[in-house]
């Protein structure tokens, strides 16, 4: 069976974000994790190897530093990983990301049995990536999975819904997106860690996948990035009982409008 | 010079500090009021590949660097120096002198067990009136045919009450004063062996420190490690070793008394605004952050001698004597710095503090390491 995870790196959870003077998030002296809804996909992903064989390709979109991030998931367990990194997808979104990697499974990585992904990054939290990745796949798929199983060569997945869950079942192959407690991810262990540093790592550009720039230009463009304003002190109102809450409302009205 | 993590050394360092936090982290207090050892999380460390960090890969172990083993030992005693001794004691003390002098068969059976952390494994140096006198040795072991019979006590033993093994020093003739010690491994389910008083401490209290009683305790002829009366070389060479853990324990308290007093300075108002804005709390931290760096230089650097083959006696004498009096230093002024509240068991600093004060006395004193720093700079 083949295996693929697609992960992101992203910045360490704890990271504080500094918007710098080009209105952009800098990304200077920041600690870059697997994103951590992605690491329930990698390690649902070697769960399902562990119990019916085959191999885990792990994929992403990034830049150099985006070996580190697949480096881990090696170290974890995943057999082989592959980066596609081209200046071009620099500013993609996540019509972009999803046009490459539907090109690399679709062909170069053709094959595949399922693919788990996160259900979201936890930097732009667009959620988008995996259901526009099956969408050009054709593919079943499941999303905010918390439960997984497979058996008969047929998906049985339990998705947090409004109110509830849901389970589907499909067949193979189909994607699924994975929420926090679908499994406990493991640590990579020392010998893991060295030898994730023979596994294969391979980077691939645009054109080593037969795409051009204007297949993967933007459809969304970030105009500014800004942090939110600073919390502000509460105010105390104080008087008699018919002045406050007259004031009281004027300031919901008025400067909370919230009525 | 190269001054940047390698990828493995980084990962190492972001797989210790993840499964510190998230599993160290919440029983270091339970583990140092209880004098409670650790065992899942050691059960754990033994699956990670933590207990036998250098040790090849073909005896099990990780067959990582020794800068590796240092940065994990830094991040498991950042919240648990228990924890941390634990580690290094079977790391240094209990599994190098059998990948350095033990034979083939030795590191078979007895080795490969510890790496993995199947076993757990100790050292049988110290005694009542041989401490930083190490060759004052009176356990003996004496040939009997085909065993080796042992007896005497051994104090201070970390990991003595739960261990598998030892690597025993005893004199095997005592007429040749160090020349006449050598080095054994005993299993210690043996009938001739118990384990003694167990000491309340002051510090690390989550690690058993045991006397060890062996009473006509007999092995096996082939269980001594390295050669007759080469003894106290194996354990002067496994000190060496040993305090490049200790050294790197030192520096995850000091870096856990620091982070959280700055954490502390930073949230805490007087005189209308956070006392970190005030230059006498800056300058405590600074100095310490200092000291810290510093400390952490030489242990590293330390490492990376012993990884090369090169003598490093003298630099893991600097880098422990360094750390711990930096440990000791940052426990105080973490207290100092959280005033009051920094002298209840509310916040870790007084953990920390007592923690911090067994770096300068175990794997040899500060006094010892200036002894040895000295011997080496004048000879």
């Amino acid at each position: 069976m083949k295996i693929v995870a697609c992960i992101k790196q992203t910045f360490d959870t704890e990271a504080k974000i500094v918007v710098g003077g080009d209105g952009q998030i800098s990304d200077e002296g920041v600690n870059l994790i697997v994103n951590p809804y992605d690491e329930y996909a990698v390690e649902e992903a070697i769960r399902t190897k562990e119990k019916d064989g085959g191999e885990v390709v792990v994929v992403t979109v990034g830049g150099d530093k985006t070996q580190e991030a697949l480096r881990y998931c090696l170290a974890m367990g995943a057999d082989r990983a592959v980066l596609i990194n081209d200046p071009v997808l620099a500013g993609a979104g996540s019509y972009g990301i999803s046009v490459a990697l539907a090109k690399l499974l679709s062909e170069k990585e053709a094959g595949f049995d399922i693919i788990f992904a996160g259900k979201e990054a936890v930097d732009d939290g667009a959620a988008q990536v995996p259901s526009r990745l099956a969408e050009k796949l054709d593919l079943a798929q499941a999303n905010v999975v918390t439960a997984f199983e497979l058996s008969d060569g047929k998906a049985t997945a339990t998705c947090e819904i409004d109110g509830g869950s849901e389970t589907l079942e499909m067949a193979l192959p189909a994607l699924i997106s994975a929420q926090k407690g679908l499994n406990e991810v493991r640590y990579p262990s020392l010998p893991g860690i060295m030898k994730a540093k023979r596994k294969p790592l391979e980077v691939v550009t645009l054109a080593d996948l037969g795409l051009s720039a204007d297949d993967v230009a933007a459809k969304v463009e970030l105009v500014v990035a800004e942090l939110p304003p600073a919390r502000m002190a509460g105010q105390r109102l104080t008087g008699e009982v018919d002045e406050v809450v007259a004031k009281l409302v004027q300031l919901l009205q008025d400067e909370a409008k919230v009525i | 010079m190269e001054f940047a993590y390698t990828d493995e050394e980084r990962m190492m360092l972001q797989m210790a500090r993840n499964f510190a936090e998230k599993e160290v982290k919440p029983i270091a207090k339970e583990v140092d009021k209880e004098h409670k050892y650790p065992a899942d999380n050691v059960k754990k460390m033994g699956e990670l590949g933590l207990m036998g960090v250098s040790v090849p890969v073909e005896y099990e172990g990780s067959g990582m660097s020794t800068i590796c083993y240092a940065i994990a030992m830094e991040e498991i005693s950042r919240h648990c120096a228990s924890t941390g001794v634990i580690m290094s004691v079977n790391n240094s003390l209990a599994c190098d002198p059998i990948k350095i002098f033990g034979t083939e068969e030795q590191k078979k059976k007895y080795l490969a067990n510890m790496a993995s952390g199947r076993k757990l494994g100790c050292l049988g140096l110290t005694e009542s009136n041989a401490g930083s006198d190490a060759a004052n040795l009176s356990t003996v072991a004496v040939l009997d045919g085909d065993e080796w019979v042992i007896n005497g006590r051994k104090i201070f033993i970390t990991n003595g009450n739960e261990a598998d093994y030892c690597v025993l020093i005893a004199a095997t003739d005592k007429s040749q004063g160090h020349r006449g010690i050598s080095a054994f491994i005993v299993e210690l389910d043996n009938p001739g062996f118990s384990v003694g008083t167990l000491e309340d401490k002051l510090g690390i209290r989550g690690s058993s420190t045991a006397e060890l009683v062996f009473e006509d305790c007999r092995i096996p002829k082939e269980n001594l490690l390295g050669k007759v009366g080469k003894g106290f070389k194996v354990a002067l060479t496994t000190l060496d070793g040993g305090r490049i853990g200790i050294a790197s324990q030192a520096l995850g308290i000091a870096r856990a008394a620091i982070e959280d007093a700055a954490a502390y300075a930073k949230e805490r108002v007087q005189f209308g605004k956070p006392i970190a804005k005030l230059q006498a709390i800056q300058w405590m931290l600074a100095d310490l952050s200092t000291h810290y760096e510093a400390a952490r230089l030489l242990t590293h650097r330390a490492a990376y001698l012993k990884d090369q083959g090169q003598p490093f006696g003298k630099e893991a004498a600097m880098a422990k004597l360094m750390a711990a009096e930096t440990a000791m230093k940052a426990g105080t002024q973490g207290i100092q710095i959280l005033g009051g509240y920094g002298y209840t068991t509310d916040y870790p600093l007084e953990r920390y503090f007592r923690d911090a004060k067994i770096t300068e006395i175990y794997e040899g004193t500060s006094e010892v390491m200036r002894l040895v720093i000295a011997a080496n700079i004048l000879n």
